[in-house]
């Protein structure tokens, strides 16, 4: 539309084939090449520090749900698939962030809705932050640097690959001067290519396992809403006729006393009771280690299988389930096939606060389905 | 802009006018500016958006705006839209009863509030200029049939026909006793219990339906009724089964029946077993689309695998756009279909499993992808996924050269994956990524990039609020949204990744009817947040 454009494809075209050309600034603005920020003073970032302030603490860090993930996702495939930057400075002027990159597709992986980290055991609470969501935010605890610093290579606290990025607020002054090049930290990942995590690959890519309850992610695979409801109303009314077991999922969510984001199932993966429970089990296991410290049973050892049983079927935590009705029910009283064509939601209790089910369980739910999404620890 | 008077012929001449992105338009000056304008067609909300990944409105109609539109437009013509929300039937109502020059009225993929079916009886009974409706969309239990059958048998100009679920299969005879001229034709329901004659009934009705070219519709289809439309197969160019929960010997058999078929919707029901018969079959097929039936279960239910997309490939010289859903990808396969098919325009391959590597080699797709750019030099749109590398984007930025439309997925390693898209694809106008580690480095190295792009969809990346607001204050011409559920962003520290990001350029500066979980990033938002 208007001339400029053309001088910016240009600018792309040429940066294309220099590999070594830094940033694409020119625009409209007449911001200087080479930094659209308009920074005068390129030479302190300049020197391409490959200054390897970045703890490298943070690649050896294992991202994702501790002990929680169904066998498939048990691997750190993204701190695998750390490629190299060029150890030239492609973006001299910019904070890297590389760091994060691990934790991003990790929390993705284990498809959680509202993933967090190993590394938010060393938190401190940021303020005003709630760990609800998808917390890429495990760096944060370590940035004590609210106030991005603007020069310098400030130190980066450990769990965290990300650093400061810019200031803005002084608009005289150069922003994003932290020039750190993670290329050391990323040449320590093997590529995914590498034996050990081609295994992991497998693993997590083989399907053929137990149909272990599969945790969704939000949006995938990408299937309008339309088509979605219309295929499970369709399998409804096909399901005798295919001759198939019902090829719509059931996916119901799970929540848990305690815990802070909530897991779906699908019922049909599941024939049993018994079935069911042992993912549950797994699925939740993080949450009676300690981590939320709620049952008092210490430490973040892995739990023998008997003692997971305990907690969950023992004194410790019932499974209720959420009917058409919408009455809270105890798991198991009915057979499996009623249990899967009327449940819509499911619920670990602690055993204490689902004395007197009926009645009290519905009061209790109401109430912590508030809460649903804090530490309830 | 080539001189004023131009500007002035244009604008008054101008009777179509296409937003592809309605927020970076603002409707005033649409109006004033083309005063003359009979036909609009407005697109909001970002494709991923779709995905349920947020609840952002997208192109929000409501009814009092298709009120406005009824009233003030005596002679609107053509209403197109597509996947918009936020209007009922009722909104529906005053534009069938208002617009009496409407033509055509198509509502694809839209989330419509279906409070009564009876809007279609508000178009008068002197209305005859419909030509094109669709409202495949709609639910509605009960339907108003018989104010269906008038007004389709009243406008005898009716050339697209596309009819609700709600839409019984026996009411369909009736309905296109009244349209023989339909070219469009998409059914309701195609289930029914079988009985001889509402089969021979429909049989005869489809066979005296000599123009019709397009199939769609068949939701809940039982097989015994379907070599009721054999008659009409021989001429079918396009037909879209992707509701159709039969199997792949019924699919095959309707297949083999297309030998003409362009384009076919179908879920992969059909199999690599019936993708072979249609590579065989139909040597015309130019776009093929095929949807899982079981998309989030664990295991695959059906043998469709990259052999069927290879197949066709192979055997359909003129295939151009595909959409294929599977589960399983070789570098082997793709190199393959690369080579054999090197006319693709649009290429959306989506493997059910983030992150899939190769499954004979367990590498990374990225050379299988790298080959699909390298040999389809025409790629105009293309969707990854797998397990991918910066590499992939390397081949990308390298080759894909008429590249328009990228969709990125749990792909990438570094900021470097999406450097070198925004630095080499230079005509890229779509870019939308989701779940991959690209932070602000590539994003503000390639911040003038987005002034030639319509969009920039990010979410659950990697860039910071901060880099945000930088991006803001400093590309006046971009609007720079951060959507977040979570709360104001400036409530977390600046180097927290932003949930979702939505960049684009725009001519009406920030908008401000935003929902109250997105933000725009602009020069005062050091001041404003």
């Amino acid at each position: 539309m208007s001339p400029p454009l053309l001088g910016v494809e240009e600018e792309v075209q040429s940066s294309v084939s220099s590999p070594s050309v830094e940033c694409i600034s020119e625009n409209g603005m007449g911001l200087k090449e080479r930094n659209y920020l308009g920074l005068s003073d390129c030479s302190s970032v300049d020197s391409s520090g490959v200054s390897s302030n970045l703890n490298l603490k943070a690649t050896e860090l294992r991202l994702g749900l501790p002990g929680s993930q169904s066998p498939e996702r048990e691997t750190e495939l993204c701190l695998l698939n750390l490629g190299k930057l060029d150890e030239k400075p492609l973006f001299p002027l910019l904070p890297s962030k590389d760091g994060i990159c691990s934790s991003s597709q990790k929390n993705v992986v284990t498809g959680n809705k509202r993933g967090f980290s190993d590394t938010m055991d060393g938190f401190s609470e940021v303020k005003g932050y709630v760990y609800t969501e998808k917390s890429w935010m495990f760096h944060e605890a370590g940035s004590d640097s609210e106030s991005p610093q603007s020069v310098g290579h400030g130190k980066y606290p450990g769990n965290s690959g990300v650093n400061v990025i810019l200031s803005t607020r002084s608009p005289g002054v150069q922003a994003s001067v932290k020039q750190d090049e993670p290329a050391n930290v990323l040449q320590e990942q093997p590529r995914a290519t590498n034996g050990t995590s081609l295994k992991q690959t497998v693993i997590s890519n083989n399907n053929t396992g137990a149909p272990a309850a599969k945790a969704q992610v939000v949006g995938w695979p990408p299937i309008r809403p339309f088509r979605t409801k219309t295929l499970a109303a369709s399998s409804k009314n096909n399901d005798e006729v295919d001759g198939k077991p019902g090829p719509g999922a059931l996916f119901v969510k799970v929540s848990m006393d305690g815990a802070p984001y909530l897991r779906k199932v699908d019922l049909r993966t599941y024939s049993t009771y018994q079935e069911l429970s042992s993912a549950l089990e797994k699925m939740f296991s993080c949450f009676t280690l300690g981590q939320c410290g709620s049952n008092g049973t210490a430490g973040k050892e892995t739990l023998s299988e008997s003692r997971l049983k305990d907690l969950l079927h023992g004194s410790e935590y019932v499974v209720t389930y959420k009917d058409k009705d919408g009455d809270w029910m105890l798991v198991g009283d009915v057979p499996w096939e009623m249990f899967i064509e009327t449940c819509k939601r499911l619920k670990i209790m602690k055993s204490s606060d689902a004395i007197g089910l009926a009645p009290r369980a519905m009061e209790k739910s109401k109430a912590n389905n508030k809460k649903e999404f804090g530490y309830g620890c | 802009m080539v001189c004023k008077s131009w500007y002035e012929i244009e604008r008054w001449c101008r009777r179509k006018v296409f937003v592809g992105n309605c927020y970076a338009v603002s409707p005033k000056m649409v109006i004033r500016r083309f005063p003359e304008f009979r036909s609009i067609e407005l697109k909001g909300k970002p494709h991923f958006a779709d995905f349920n990944l947020i609840r952002l409105k997208r192109m929000v109609v409501t009814d009092e705006s298709l009120e406005l539109i009824a009233k003030s437009f005596k002679n609107f013509k053509v209403l197109v839209l597509s996947s918009c929300e936020g209007f009922s039937t009722d909104g529906l109502a005053v534009i069938a009863a208002s617009c009496k020059n409407l033509k055509e009225l198509d509502l694809r993929d839209c989330e419509v509030d279906d409070l009564s079916a009876h809007w279609l009886s508000h178009f008068p009974e002197t209305y005859t200029s419909l030509v094109s409706l669709n409202i495949s969309c709609l639910g509605s239990d009960e339907a108003s049939f018989s104010a269906l059958e008038r007004l389709v048998g009243r406008c005898t100009n009716l050339k697209t026909l596309q009819l609700n679920r709600a839409v019984p299969l026996d009411k369909i005879a009736n309905i296109l006793r009244h349209a023989p001229q339909l070219v469009e034709f998409g059914t309701g329901t195609y289930t029914a219990d079988v009985r001889p004659d509402v089969y021979s009934d429909l049989a005869g009705v489809f066979s005296s339906c000599k123009e019709l070219k397009s199939l769609s519709g068949f939701w809940d289809v039982v097989p015994d009724y379907l070599p009721a439309i054999y008659p009409v197969c021989s001429k079918l160019t396009s037909l879209n089964l992707s509701y159709a929960t039969i199997q792949s010997p019924d699919l095959i058999k309707l297949v083999s029946h297309c030998p003409n078929l362009q384009r076919l919707l179908v879920l992969d029901y059909i199999e690599d077993s019936g993708l072979e018969v249609l590579a065989s079959s139909c040597k015309d097929l130019q776009e093929l689309r095929v949807f899982p039936s079981d998309p989030f279960g664990a295991e695959p239910n059906v043998s469709l695998t990259e052999q069927g997309l290879v197949a066709v490939s192979l055997g359909c010289p003129k295939l151009q756009s595909v959409l294929y859903f599977c589960r399983r990808m070789s570098n082997e396969a793709l190199v393959t279909i690369a080579r054999n098919r090197p006319n693709f325009t649009r290429f959306r391959l989506c493997i059910i499993e983030p992150k899939t590597a190769d499954y004979l080699t367990l590498e990374p797709l990225d050379v299988g992808f790298g080959a699909i750019v390298q040999y389809c030099k025409d790629l105009k749109r293309l969707s990854l996924s797998g397990l991918l590398t910066d590499r992939v984007f390397e081949y990308i930025g390298t080759y894909a050269k008429k590249l328009e439309m990228l969709s990125v997925a749990f792909a990438g390693d570094s900021d470097l994956g999406l450097h070198h898209v925004l630095s080499g694809c230079e005509s890229l106008r779509k870019l939308e990524i989701r779940d991959c580690p690209f932070g602000d480095k590539a994003l503000l190295a390639n911040a003038a990039k987005l002034e030639t792009m319509r969009s920039l969809w990010m979410s659950s990346c990697a860039v910071s609020f901060a880099a945000c607001k930088l991006l803001g204050q400093k590309m006046p011409r971009l609007n720079v949204e951060v959507i977040d559920e979570r709360g104001p962003p400036d409530s977390r520290p600046e180097n927290c990744p932003v949930d979702k990001l939505y960049i684009y350029r725009s001519i009406a500066g920030p908008r401000f009817d935003m929902p109250p979980f997105v933000w725009t990033m602009d020069e005062d938002s050091g001041l404003r947040l």
